[in-house]
């Protein structure tokens, strides 16, 4: 691709005995967001440090805008903005020496450095913090100063590494309210998540990636069709009537699972509002109580279970 | 968004190394201010011990103007070269810290970072050596080589504490880890101890005698004695002690910076 953003073309890296990413490959056009999507482990955090030029890998061959992480770091380095999964701030200072010093180190002069530095304090409502230091601020105050840190040069390709792990629902959503706003601006986007919802909401495209490996990619749309679409979930009052209530219900026969110590059944649909009236409209008729019906999107573990074979993981962990 | 597009990262490699290390000096400074009450500890702490060693160890009342004269020279070197665990702690700390992260995926100098951290220590033994001699005058020191003298003195002392201070920050990288570093910690007090800071290696048993001869750390202490014309002092030792801080700068710096580059990579 001629106007990719990032190319990874098998990308390996190795921790002692630990096999961190084994064959990796990726390519992310510009001004895209682009999901890397994984459990714990997965190779997520080291694609991100070889991508901003913190790592080395063992090899492949590994490109952002347009520059070699290995041999032309320095040029990567002046195109990228990075946001860790831990605050990459100076605790001790404040929002504004913080933003301050590091465009000094960006080379924008000191009174650009200032300027610059109170644009972004504004941007992310931080402006009213004065001489706090960072080590005060809250969670997500601190997330959007570090937003703000990565963005002093509005870099051709910003990296967010799970912006959101550890941020509560409001804090998400400020992220992911400033995430959107960079999008459009021409930024390519990469980041990691483990949460499908943080995919879907921000990303163009997606990549599932499992020990080491991209197992999967494409819209979000595509891998939840491919991870079976959503369910219907219905608790039964009676964990006997299950047998009943399954041979009722106006939703294909296979693909339904049963859990009588949950009194749980779950079905495949694909008219959410459809199969959601059938259901009630079904038990209604046979006289058989429900306590709890809802219609839910496919889970990460799904997705995965769906993509990665984890039938035969479980055995191995087992 | 029109304002954005001005931003962008000016100067090509290897240009404005020089802007990187003072904005990181300036970082160190801030911290200072934001934290006054640590500075001021680090430079009573090395007057604490000068005092203990003048009045209780140094046979408190008898203390006469020439072990005065002798101890301060001695204390002056082994702040010095103390001074390496606080550069020790301070490296360690900052590795630790998510912020190095950021500072290394920029395109700023190598070694900027560390190069800040000396600055801010070399400043602060700088302060701490003249509220030492302060206080070595207060208490009956007195320097009798004149002034030229007496500036090539704090030159040599503070070459020797820029030698350790890049052993310290060698040391910092290579034990990675606080608790690691609590070790290397505990290691600095008999290698200052066997110095001539205390007493002459005339009044120790041969070999340790001769260890302490050796110790660069005596060498300095010896050459300062002699600029100041305190007892202790030999002509002769000036070469050794601009040559052994130099000969492990030569060793420690390039290491140090190389590693820097390489951390976690």
């Amino acid at each position: 691709m001629a106007d990719a953003a990032i190319t990874v073309e098998g990308a390996h890296k190795k921790y002692g005995d630990t096999q961190a990413l084994s064959g990796l490959d990726l390519l992310v056009a510009r001004g895209t967001v682009h999901g890397v999507l994984g459990p714990n482990g997965a190779g997520k955090t080291t694609l991100v440090r070889i991508l901003s030029t913190l790592l080395r890998p063992d090899g492949g061959r590994v490109e952002v805008a347009g520059h070699d992480v290995l041999t032309e770091a320095r040029q990567v380095r002046f195109r990228i903005g990075l946001l860790g999964q831990h605050a990459a701030l100076d605790e001790e200072l404040s929002g504004r020496q913080n933003l301050e010093m590091f465009g000094r180190l960006y080379h924008l002069g000191a009174r650009h450095a200032r300027v610059r530095a109170g644009e972004l304090l504004a941007r992310f409502g931080l402006a009213d913090t004065g001489r706090k230091a960072v080590r005060h601020y809250s969670g997500g105050m601190r997330r959007r100063l570090d937003l703000a840190a990565s963005l002093i040069t509005d870099p051709e390709v910003l990296f967010l590494d799970e912006p959101t792990t550890g941020l509560d629902p409001r804090g998400r959503t400020e992220v992911w309210t400033a995430v959107r706003s960079l999008v459009g601006g021409g930024t390519t986007v990469l980041l990691t998540t483990q949460y499908l919802e943080e995919a879907d909401q921000l990303a163009d495209r997606v990549s599932v990636v499992d020990r080491g490996r991209v197992v999967a990619d494409g819209t979000p749309d595509e891998l939840k069709a491919r991870a079976g679409g959503d369910r219907i979930d219905v608790v039964l009052r009676d964990a006997g009537q299950l047998g009943a209530a399954v041979a009722l219900l106006p939703v294909p026969a296979d693909g339904v699972s049963v859990d009588p110590d949950r009194r749980l059944l779950s079905a495949p649909v694909t008219d959410r509002m459809a199969a959601l009236s059938g259901v009630v409209r079904a038990l209604e008729a046979a006289g058989i109580e429900a306590e709890d019906i809802a219609l839910r999107r496919p889970t990460l573990d799904e997705v995965f279970l769906d993509l990665t074979g984890g039938d035969e993981r479980t055995k191995e962990a087992a | 968004m029109t304002t954005y597009e001005t931003y962008k990262a000016i100067g090509g490699p290897g240009t404005r190394a020089w802007s990187d290390c003072w904005t990181m000096t300036r970082r160190e400074l801030a911290h200072w201010a934001r934290q006054p009450v640590q500075v001021l500890v680090g430079l009573v702490f090395p007057v604490m011990l000068l005092l203990m060693f003048g009045y209780l160890v140094g046979g408190g009342r008898e203390v006469s103007g020439d072990y005065v004269d002798f101890l301060v020279p001695g204390m002056l070197v082994l702040t010095m070269a103390f001074g390496l665990e606080g550069t020790m702690l301070a490296v360690t700390q900052d590795l630790n810290k998510g912020v190095i992260d950021r500072f290394r995926s920029m395109p700023m100098a190598n070694g900027a970072v560390l190069v800040g951290r000396s600055a801010a220590d070399m400043l602060q033994s700088a302060l701490g050596l003249a509220v030492m001699l302060a206080v070595g005058y207060a208490i009956g020191w007195r320097a009798h080589g004149g002034v030229a003298a007496l500036l090539g003195a704090v030159g040599l002392l503070l070459l020797f504490r820029f030698a350790m201070l890049w052993i310290g920050i060698q040391l910092a990288m290579v034990a990675g880890r606080p608790e690691l570093v609590q070790a290397v910690q505990i290691l600095v007090w008999p290698v200052g101890f066997l110095s001539n800071a205390f007493a002459t290696p005339e009044s120790m048993p041969g070999w340790l005698g001769t260890a302490v001869q050796w110790n660069p750390m005596s060498q300095t202490a010896t050459a300062v004695r002699d600029l100041f014309g305190n007892p202790g002092g030999e002509p002769g030792h000036l070469w050794a002690a601009v040559v052994w801080p130099l000969a492990l700068l030569a060793v420690f710096f390039p290491l140090a910076v190389r590693r820097f580059g390489r951390l976690s990579r």
